[in-house]
């Protein structure tokens, strides 16, 4: 099979970018970290390179030095033809509880009304789809997941909140998303998730990758609160299921 | 140890950055003005990587609780160690009780304070740069305690050196961002031929630009962001990314700031003004 076509542009003296096609896609993200994992292992093995995947592109930094353009893109189309068909890396489908009690989801209401559904609805087609996980950022944590419903789809808030919590589980266009720490924040506010998705004291700070799938379950008010406890505590688990790609 | 008598406006301790969490969201942060920072740590024959503290706009009053050597660099703040003044890009020998204070704001934003072999505050993820959640706290509090390695017996190869300033630049050297060929000639006439004025809207995150060019309606997908990376608002907002910019934007990304330029703005407050220079 031939390769989907990469496109090739400096970017500052010290990193490249590397685009695919400008659409979402799961084939294009499947063939970006494959190879991201190629890159990561067999060049850039290194500590002098970060390389930061998101939808259709991926980012290859250096952290200190001067990177000769004409040289690396002639490399990185090289290595781009070669690559081969190698092992999948792990891929993990992640369950997260979510409560969409009144007390954090502020915008229930007003969704249900805009999209013409009742609450029960809205519920039921946020946790009927299996999310993927495009890109994180914006904050530590923040992960943009694509596979939103349809119906689910409606514009950002017309104006922001100063402050939305942590853990708020938000919609916007065709992103649905979580919070992770207190931010100010324009996405349609419609549950909470008691699973602290970034945690500054782990090694592995953020147990998400891009590439990742995401499901939501609903949880009563009770559950997320002994989530929570349990979470804060340390003995909360997201219940994670190995994907085989 | 050095005590926070008074911590002034927004001091932080700061060192070359934290490196692989970019794919996790995390900003890179580290000390804004790199270039000045790595003469202090020359002068102190300091591994490039070692923790200043970055001190912003209004200095902090410290006194040192151990014998140590500093020196100063970055933006003026008619410093003074025990009540008289001393310069920038000097080496001092310090001795228990010693006070150091910041007067008037002369010249440049963000000044730096380093020591022998650094402060020693603790590593999060691989890095001592303030950055609020990963640390803790976001800057530094009065009555705080900021560690090092006490140090009695440095002889400085080098102890003063002149350095060509770059605070009274304003011209910012960029070059093209990954979205550079999507601007119109208006919006490329906009950028390279205005004075922009600097947002009383900046931080260490980002520093908007007053004056706005041509809208657009360039929709991307989101894509990585850098330091010194320009984004374009639909409104015609530009938006220098800092080192505690976000990792990934959905914003065009027109321009970038070379290491330099990064620098150069990182001295500027609100109400000054910059150009920019296509390399």
């Amino acid at each position: 099979m031939n390769s989907p076509k990469i496109h090739i542009k400096p970017f500052g003296v010290h990193s490249v970018l590397i685009e695919w096609s400008n659409e979402v896609s799961e084939i294009i993200l499947e063939k970006i970290l494959h190879f991201e994992r190629f890159l990561s292992r067999e060049v850039f093995s290194n500590k002098e390179w970060e390389l930061v995947p998101a939808y259709n592109s991926l980012l290859l930094i250096n952290r200190t030095k001067q990177i000769d353009f004409e040289k690396i893109s002639n490399d990185i189309n090289n290595w781009y033809t070669q690559l081969k068909e190698s092992p999948k890396p792990d891929r993990y489908l992640w369950r997260l509880p979510v409560s969409y009690d009144a007390e954090y989801a502020l915008d229930l209401d007003e969704v249900a009304i805009t999209l013409h559904k009742t609450k029960e609805e809205i519920i039921a087609l946020h946790t009927g789809v299996t999310y993927t996980v495009y890109g994180i950022g914006f904050l530590p944590g923040f992960m943009y997941l694509g596979g939103i419903h349809k119906d689910l789809e409606l514009p950002r808030k017309a104006t922001p909140r100063p402050k939305v919590v942590k853990g708020a589980v938000g919609i916007a266009g065709k992103q649905a998303g979580i919070y992770p720490q207190e931010s100010p924040g324009g996405w349609n506010i419609i549950g909470n998730c008691s699973v602290p998705i970034f945690d500054a004291t782990k090694e592995n700070p953020c147990f998400v990758s891009v590439g990742d799938k995401i499901q939501f379950y609903q949880v009563s008010k009770a559950e997320h609160n002994l989530h929570k406890i349990e979470a804060e505590v340390g003995i909360y688990k997201p219940e994670k299921i190995k994907i085989d790609a | 140890m050095l005590r926070v008598l008074k911590a002034g406006f927004y001091t932080t301790v700061q060192d070359s950055g934290r490196f692989h969490y970019r794919n996790k969201g995390v900003p890179v942060s580290g000390v804004m003005d790199e270039m000045s920072v790595f003469k202090i740590n020359s002068l102190l024959e300091n591994n490039e990587s070692a923790a200043v503290l970055e001190i912003t706009m209004t200095g902090p009053t410290l006194i040192f609780e151990e014998e140590t050597y500093m020196a100063l660099g970055g933006a003026k703040m008619s410093a003074t160690l025990n009540n008289l003044p001393i310069k920038n890009y000097k080496v001092y020998e310090i001795n228990v009780g010693d006070i150091l204070s910041f007067g008037r704001l002369e010249k440049g934003f963000r000044a730096y304070l380093g020591v022998k072999d650094g402060f020693t505050t603790k590593e999060v993820l691989g890095s001592k740069s303030f950055y609020k959640p990963i640390t803790k706290a976001n800057r530094l509090a009065d009555n705080d305690m900021v560690p090092f390695e006490v140090q009695k017996l440095f002889r400085p190869k080098i102890s003063e050196i002149k350095v060509s300033s770059f605070l009274d630049d304003s011209v910012l050297e960029v070059g093209k961002g990954p979205e550079f060929d999507m601007l119109n000639d208006k919006q490329l006439e906009g950028i390279f031929s205005k004075t922009f004025t600097v947002a009383h809207e900046n931080n260490r995150m980002a520093y908007q630009l007053t004056e706005t060019i041509e809208t657009h309606s360039i929709s991307m997908l989101t894509s990585a962001t850098i330091p010194g990376t320009v984004q374009l608002t639909p409104a015609g907002k530009l938006m220098v990314l800092m080192k505690d910019g976000q990792t990934t934007g959905g914003y065009p990304r027109v321009i970038q700031l070379t290491d330099k330029a990064i620098c150069i703005l990182a001295q500027k407050k609100g109400g000054d003004s910059i150009s920019f220079k296509l390399l």
